[in-house]
């Protein structure tokens, strides 16, 4: 697979018109800027308290009151849904700070340095690729003991790899470019060049995986709750809800629907703001997944 | 090339042999001990240490590691401390369920996508293209476990066409297995269909705007024609490689859709060795599925280099 | 698209008759939630083995009825000599193990001295403590001396831990089990289900089904879709009594609500600070609100209780009222330990439904009286490992489902850290009175202290949710000891 990249040459105004005119990144922003702010309206206000537990309103059908209806122990599910919105942003946010913060300086460095210090790199790669994730998050779960906390490292792990090699690959086909060379020629450092010539010409490849694994991490974190193992109660989250909600499928469908269907549209607008993003940055760039 | 595949089986090699000294380690230092778990609350200290040293629990570490890698070598997997029997045996017994799920489900995600890929990329741009790429963008966002979920509801409880879950076994006859195998593996493809869709149009894409397609259009080819006999087989390989690393995926990845399903296939084994401290049953299943998975990871890495020389002069 | 949903539901019907136009079906699929680990009753605590097994496979010298009853099994009938120390089994004649080879009193010998050797690896151990020696008189009569009278003798015999096994096969009961019962074992697909059929050389009444299937349902929400297709037609066990309202008003089943013999307690750690003061448990049970915790994590079906006694036991004493409902009063009560902030604590959840759900409905009563609870699900390894063995807890809910087991908190190191030499002096006494309205004044006291120490918090009396097809009857409806008995169970048409 051939990775092409070019350097953008549009001013900042170009790009805002490209932006607009983008139907992916303009439905993909608005439904991203939705969530962030039913998660941030959160933290405000909620139609009711999602911590109080009122057992005598239990599994009620949505009604004007209950938009959503409640759920096994009387909670609003709309609420707890707009609470679950920030936990789910949370975790995936860190979960690719991690993998960016350590993938994206491992990748490059075994791309400058080539040799034994890029075989060390990727094989430590390999080493964490080589387990399928929610099997090792099961794992480190069962160490650590469920949580959200340990949900994020254990999906953050699993994001070291992918950007180490997105950022490894977009590095090496940036190295042999002519203006590489001539900074070379030049006098500079391995380093230097990282930093000033080829990191910001993959900044644009590493945006798009960041918004894939960003929406992979919310659908991982709904994942390892939905069988116990993520956020713990009493803290909604969606893939908590529909744990709850499984039992509960004939008598309470409304338990089981919403909350999927908060992750669906999360998720759907993630992945359209990245195709968006790399088609307005980049026409040429393609996903990596 | 000879050295080049040596070094990537080396690799593979070493990846292997450290991906079992974690597992080890990590299993070390889960909490739990296997043999109070089996004679519960009321059984005296005693009696769990009488128990750990019957199970040879009380060795010292790097025995048990290197009696266990050995093993490995030898195919010899030990025996499951709750089910005593040759984990070899339980091993077998659930690849028979998962091995053909992940297959059906590959099957399936990939009769899915090409087409729906390929008329996405002949449509590049017009109406149909935008609702296929739609489709195959909200077919990533679906949580496959909620999917399966709504599945189960409308094909097993309403409708009753299939069973809700669980698996008769090959011996209750080929069909009532097949059947029991539909959902899950209609869970499972679904997301990894839309995903595959997704790549083999911006492959087909990719390809369509070489300079040797557009030769090949001058010079009068019709397009389907084009479509068909050159770009496909060139967007091939990055479609190829997904499908490999989606196998891995499959394979492994179906312990919560076996869980929903509650299919005995080898998933649901190590989740719940997991929670029973089935430890040596741990051990080699994750050994085994990270084996398939670096076994994947290798084909891969040799497509890679087919396509790209410069990658392969690095090494 | 219509026309699809017309075809659908047409193959749908033609399945569904299909498979209800047999006559009187004699086959079966019960589910059930944890798979044994092994098949051997007298090696391992995992109930799930009795769910299969006993009554059905494997029997006794006596048996435990549908309602806590004893009653003859192998042993036809016995004598108890005057001293109470010594009883004589009659056993019953022509009995065949499955492999065909004859039971007698050696294998009764063999299964007892087997069960109390001290390279045991029995859980039940203290069932044969009392045992002193075990004699076989002739073929069919057994004589067992006891160390001292023991008025629980007879019930424990019928555990399925001291089921009779034969010499034979005593060593590959856990793959294949070989006993005396109605069913013989023929199958185990692991992970999936255990078959069992009929046993055409059995000495009792013969049973209905020809093949009974145990099938591996883990969960809930696995249970709810498996008896809604008809794939398995009966839980008499059901995992999550509060998910029965989705199958209580369907005609096509019944579903029926037992007692078992677990008390659901919320366990404190009674030497950990501040849980070592008396204000702090009694806070914490005034704090608790019964009736909440009983809809919302048992759909309201658990009896509450309020010692450590079942309200079907005669000796239970109702305690209920002690620690009503009352935030002022556990307010005030923390104020006078000291702690009118509050405090932080963690409370350790082991995997079922009754403690996943009571723990939330807990956690956010006692939030309510300043008591911050951070909920920490555990597996049942880690909880038997960090709470049980090691008592690294705080808090956490557990439902003791051993009979008549009011004595665990006179056991020196049991994990509720508790230490009282008068309660110690009524259960060491219980042991040694025989008669009848001694012992009862006793356990009365015992209750009493327990609740007024607050010990632990008291919740209820988990409740049995059983659910079967409509057309099944025979299960039990209580669950003395946790077993599937399925000697009685048939289809009516």
């Amino acid at each position: 697979m051939t990775l092409r990249f070019d350097i953008p040459e549009e001013n900042f105004a170009d790009i805002l018109v490209k932006a607009f005119t983008n139907r992916s990144f303009l439905a993909g922003f608005v439904i991203t800027a939705l969530v962030a702010a039913v998660a941030i309206v959160s933290f405000f206000w909620t139609p009711f308290d999602v911590t109080k537990l009122i057992i005598a309103d239990k599994t009620q059908a949505p009604s004007p009151a209950h938009w959503f209806g409640t759920d096994h122990f009387g909670r609003d599910i709309l609420s707890m849904i707009m609470v679950g919105a920030r936990n789910s942003i949370a975790v995936a946010l860190v979960a690719v700070g991690i993998g960016m913060g350590i993938g994206v300086p491992l990748g490059a460095f075994a791309a400058a340095r080539g040799g034994i210090a890029d075989e060390a790199v990727m094989r430590l790669n390999d080493l964490v690729f080589a387990f399928p994730a929610l099997l090792s998050a099961i794992m480190i779960t069962a160490i650590f003991g469920p949580g959200a906390l340990n949900a994020i490292i254990a999906i953050g792990i699993f994001n070291i790899p992918v950007f180490a090699r997105v950022a490894r690959a977009g590095a090496l086909a940036i190295w042999p470019r002519d203006f590489i060379l001539a900074a070379r020629a030049a006098g500079k450092g391995k380093t230097l060049i990282t930093l000033e010539h080829v990191l910001p010409n993959i900044v644009t490849l590493l945006l798009v995986q960041g918004t894939i694994q960003f929406a992979l991490g919310i659908l991982a974190e709904a994942g390892l709750s939905y069988v116990g193992l993520g956020t713990q109660p009493p803290m909604p989250s969606w893939g908590r809800m529909l744990f709850d909600a499984q039992t509960r499928m004939v008598a309470a469908p409304w338990m089981a629907i919403f909350p999927g269907m908060a992750i669906v549209v999360t998720v759907l607008g993630l992945n359209l703001l990245g195709d968006g993003i790399a088609d307005i940055l980049d026409p040429r760039s393609r996903r990596q997944r | 090339m000879t050295t080049y595949l040596l070094n990537r089986l080396a690799i593979a090699v070493i990846t292997l042999v450290l991906a079992s000294m974690v597992v080890f380690a990590v299993l070390e230092i889960i909490p739990g001990d296997p043999a109070r778990l089996m004679l519960g609350m009321n059984a005296n200290a005693d009696q769990v240490e009488l128990l750990r040293n019957q199970m040879g629990l009380n060795a010292p570490l790097a025995l048990r590691y290197l009696h266990w890698a050995g093993g490995l070598l030898s195919l010899d997997f030990g025996r499951s401390y709750t089910y005593s029997v040759p984990v070899i045996d339980l091993v077998r017994e659930r690849v028979v369920v998962s091995l053909p799920l992940a297959l059906i489900a590959l099957a399936l995600s990939t009769i899915i996508a090409i087409p729906v890929g390929l008329f996405s990329a002949g449509r590049h741009g017009r109406a149909g293209d935008t609702i296929a790429t739609g489709a195959a963008q909200l077919g990533v966002a679906v949580p496959n476990f909620w999917f399966a979920l709504m599945l189960i509801y409308l094909f097993a409880v309403w409708l009753r066409l299939v069973p809700a879950g669980g698996f008769p076994g090959w011996s209750a006859g080929v069909w009532p297995a097949l059947k029991s195998l539909v959902l899950p593996a209609i869970a499972l493809a679904l997301p990894q269909a839309a995903i595959l869709a997704r790549v083999t149009r911006s492959a087909l894409i990719e390809v369509l705007n070489e300079d040797y397609i557009r030769t090949a259009r001058a010079k009068g080819l019709p397009y389907r024609a084009v479509l068909w006999r050159h770009a496909l087989r060139n967007a091939m390989i990055p479609v190829l490689t997904i499908l490999g690393l989606q196998f891995a995926f499959l394979l492994a990845g179906t312990i919560i859709i076996e869980n929903v399903f509650y299919l005995p296939g080898l998933g649901r084994l190590v989740f719940q060795a997991i929670t029973q401290r089935d430890l040596i049953v741990v051990e080699s299943v994750v050994m085994l599925l990270v084996a398939a998975v670096i076994a994947v990871n290798l084909l891969v890495d040799l497509s890679y280099a087919v396509v790209d020389p410069r990658l392969r002069s690095r090494q | 698209m219509k026309l699809w949903k017309t075809i659908l539901t047409a193959a749908g019907l033609v399945v569904a008759t299909g498979t209800s136009a047999f006559a009187v079906r004699t086959d079966l699929v019960i589910g059930i939630t944890l798979e044994p680990p092994h098949l051997d009753p007298t090696a391992g605590a995992a109930a799930a083995i009795d769910e299969v097994l006993y009554a059905n496979v494997f029997e006794g010298l006596t048996r435990i009825g549908p309602n806590g009853e004893v009653l003859p099994d192998l042993a036809e009938s016995w004598t108890v000599s005057d001293d109470g120390k010594v009883y004589t089994f009659k056993l019953h004649t022509g009995v065949k193990f499955h492999d065909g080879t004859d039971f007698n009193a050696d294998d009764v010998k063999f299964s007892l001295d087997r069960a109390r050797a001290d390279n045991s690896v029995n859980a039940q151990k203290g069932l044969f403590a009392a045992i002193d020696t075990v004699e076989v008189a002739d073929p069919g009569t057994v004589k067992i001396t006891l160390k001292n009278p023991q008025s629980s003798f007879l019930y424990n015999m019928g555990w399925g831990d001291a089921v009779i096994v034969a010499p034979e096969t005593a060593d590959t009961n856990k793959e294949k089990p070989v006993g005396t019962g109605p069913f013989r074992f023929q199958s185990w697909a692991k992970g999936s289900s255990i078959t069992l059929i009929k046993s055409d050389t059995y000495w009792g009444a013969p049973v209905s089904l020809d093949k009974a299937e145990f099938r591996i349902v883990p969960d809930a929400a696995a249970a709810i879709p498996a008896l809604l297709s008809g794939d398995v037609q009966a839980f008499p066990f059901f995992p999550d009594p509060d998910s029965v309202a989705q199958v209580k008003d369907d005609p096509r089943f019944k579903v029926v609500i037992g007692a078992t013999e677990g008390e659901t307690i919320l366990s404190i750690n009674n030497k950990k600070p501040p849980f070592d003061r008396l204000q702090v448990r009694q806070a914490i049970s005034f704090a608790l609100d019964r009736k909440a915790i009983i809809d919302g994590a048992s759909a309201g079906l658990g009896v509450p209780i309020g010692s450590h006694m079942s309200p079907a036991n005669k000796a239970y004493v109702d305690l209920t009222g002690l620690y009503p409902h009352n935030v002022e009063r556990a307010r005030e009560l923390l104020k006078e330990a000291g702690l009118e902030n509050g405090f932080k604590a963690t409370l350790k959840l082991p995997p079922p439904p009754y403690a996943r759900l009571g723990g939330e409905i807990i956690a956010s009563q006692l939030r309510d009286v300043g008591i911050d609870l951070q909920i920490v699900p555990v597996e049942w390894a880690q909880w038997l490992d960090q709470v049980f063995t090691k008592k690294d807890y705080d808090l956490t809910i557990v439902s003791h489902t051993e009979p008549n087991d009011i004595d665990i908190y006179s056991r020196k190191d049991y994990y509720f850290n508790y230490d009282n030499p008068t309660f110690d002096k009524i259960i060491a006494d219980l042991n040694l009175t025989s008669d009848e309205a001694k012992r009862m004044t006793l356990l009365g006291e015992a209750q009493k202290i327990l609740a007024d120490d607050a010990v632990v918090g008291f919740l209820y009396e988990l409740p049995k949710a059983g659910v079967w097809d409509a057309k099944l009857e025979g299960f039990w409806e209580n669950a003395p000891i946790q077993a599937n008995d399925l000697t009685k169970v048939k289809w009516t048409e």
